[in-house]
């Protein structure tokens, strides 16, 4: 306990997040009543009923430490995130969603059009006879009404504002948490030196694979399975039995929770240092699996078995970009892309 | 750039044992061909990591071309196999992105092939011509809009276009 030292400044914010992350901190457990101590929170929607006009009073600065989870898919979150830049000393990008797009960044293989379409319009439960679609500015009789814009494209926070520091994860895995808030406290109390800014806390620098726990031979695949196709082998790597798993291009840090119960990894703690583009990686390393490229075989044999493999993968880049689509080299597809 | 001086970029990757040379052939023989591509040698087609492509289309190329031994003859054994899986996977992604299927091709050359590069460097050249440019930099990532400070105004802008 810190008696009757300063205590620091925390805020949590979510954007266009699922709350997750939330339940996530959450899950430290009774290690919040050590966050506690360390820390006044001064913002934080999901838990305390604090308005954007107490944070718009607070000084520059104000806040020591500010997790932001969720993605920048409207423009309140983007003023929020400038908002708490503004506020804030240290800002980090927690969660899948803030450092790399996350799920939301999945629409930016679509258009704008599309999704209102099919959210307010197609969607077999919508109940919409006047087909009435989101607009930011709705003249009523008390005057004019203004809700946030949709972006037509999806961004992670580092493409709104500066960040200090990135926790990957979909969510982070509670003890990562609490290792960078202890180190957080731990700095901020006695002064230690910050890690470099735009570095990735809460993670490791090597592979899922490298903690996958799954027995890996050599990996010869003729044909990918989804998951309700197959029940898996135990205790085997489940790339080697079909099952797309982006361990091999995936930052560990979470213990390979997914494979470790049949599922393969969906990639959330984002690419690996030096990585521009993880989708990219994991497309070389499944291509590399696939089993046809026997160079005596005739070159229209080995083209229609590769063919048939990649035939059986269903949405390449949905998988390969699940969590990353904001953060990759092409950021979106355009024309609306072609599914 | 106006659309009828538009000429397409292509950047080409070729395998240092056969396609390069050929490239090499096809100049010493004096061929004609289109002088859109832009080479770069690489030990071997199967060199050519995706990330590769994407970051010659997101930076201002309207096409790539990667060239490579004939199978059953690549230098080290099966590398030019790895680059036609890749390829193929490589395609079918790009076009969720709504990149067209010319816009990135594979090509067998071997060192003696000279004309049969200058021809698919011919062939893929009018195909872009056609399809016009790709300009991902303007099109796409300027108007997403990633710099923090000074685009607040454009991504605000409620009527902003579709990408």
């Amino acid at each position: 306990m810190m008696g009757a030292e300063r205590k620091f400044k925390l805020a949590m914010y979510w954007a266009a997040s699922c709350g997750g992350c939330e339940i996530s901190v959450l899950n430290i457990g009774e290690r919040l009543l050590e966050v506690d101590a360390a820390f006044d929170v001064v913002f934080w929607p999901v838990a305390f009923d604090f308005k954007y006009s107490d944070l718009r009073a607070y000084p520059d600065g104000y806040i020591d430490l500010c997790l932001f989870n969720g993605a920048i898919v409207n423009s309140e979150n983007e003023e929020i995130a400038h908002l708490l830049r503004q506020k804030s000393k240290l800002l980090v990008a927690f969660g899948s969603c803030a450092s790399a797009g996350g799920i939301p960044a999945l629409a930016n293989l679509t258009t704008r059009s599309a999704i209102f379409q099919t959210v307010y319009l197609n969607n077999p439960s919508i109940d919409n006879p006047d087909q009435v679609l989101p607009e930011p500015t709705y003249s009523a009789q008390e005057g004019e009404l203004q809700i946030p814009t949709f972006y037509p494209t999806v961004k992670k926070l580092e493409q709104v504002v500066e960040i200090d520091y990135v926790i990957p994860g979909c969510p982070p895995e509670a003890d990562q948490i609490w290792q960078v808030l202890q180190s957080v406290i731990s700095i901020l109390q006695n002064g230690t030196p910050l890690p470099p800014k735009g570095a990735v806390l809460g993670a490791m620098d090597t592979a899922v694979c490298k903690e996958c726990v799954l027995e890996k031979h050599e990996k010869q695949i003729a044909r990918f399975y989804r998951p309700y196709e197959i029940i898996p082998e135990p205790g085997l790597c489940l790339l080697e039995q079909g099952l797309v798993c982006l361990g091999p291009a995936t930052r560990g840090g979470c213990g390979a929770l997914c494979p470790k119960v049949g599922i393969g990894c969906r990639g959330c703690y984002g690419p690996l240092d030096g990585v521009d583009d993880q989708g990219a990686r994991i497309l070389a390393a499944l291509s590399s699996v696939i089993s046809a490229g026997d160079p005596k075989e005739e070159e229209q044999e080995i083209e229609r078995k590769i063919d048939a493999a990649i035939g059986t993968l269903v949405d390449p880049a949905g998988a390969f970009y699940r969590f990353g689509m904001a953060g990759s080299l092409l950021i979106r597809a355009r024309n609306g892309g072609s599914r | 750039m106006s659309e009828s001086t538009y000429e397409p970029i292509i950047i080409g990757f070729l395998c240092n044992w056969c396609s390069y040379r050929a490239a090499d052939l096809a100049g010493t023989a004096r061929l004609h061909y289109s002088t859109n591509m832009r080479p770069i040698r690489v030990m071997c087609s199967g060199r050519v990591e995706p990330d590769l492509v994407l970051a010659a289309l997101r930076n201002g190329a309207d096409g790539v071309l990667i060239a490579g031994c004939h199978p059953g003859e690549c230098h080290y054994l099966e590398g030019n196999l790895k680059t036609l899986r890749r390829y193929k996977l490589l395609k079918r992604m790009l076009a969720q992105f709504g990149i067209e299927k010319e816009r990135v091709q594979l090509v067998w050359a071997s060192a003696s092939e000279g004309s049969a590069l200058a021809n698919a460097i011919n062939r893929m050249t009018q195909e872009l011509r056609q399809l016009g440019p790709l300009r991902w930099q303007e099109t796409v990532i300027k108007r997403v809009d990633l710099q923090p400070a000074k685009t607040v105004e454009m991504v605000r802008d409620p009527v902003g276009e579709e990408v």
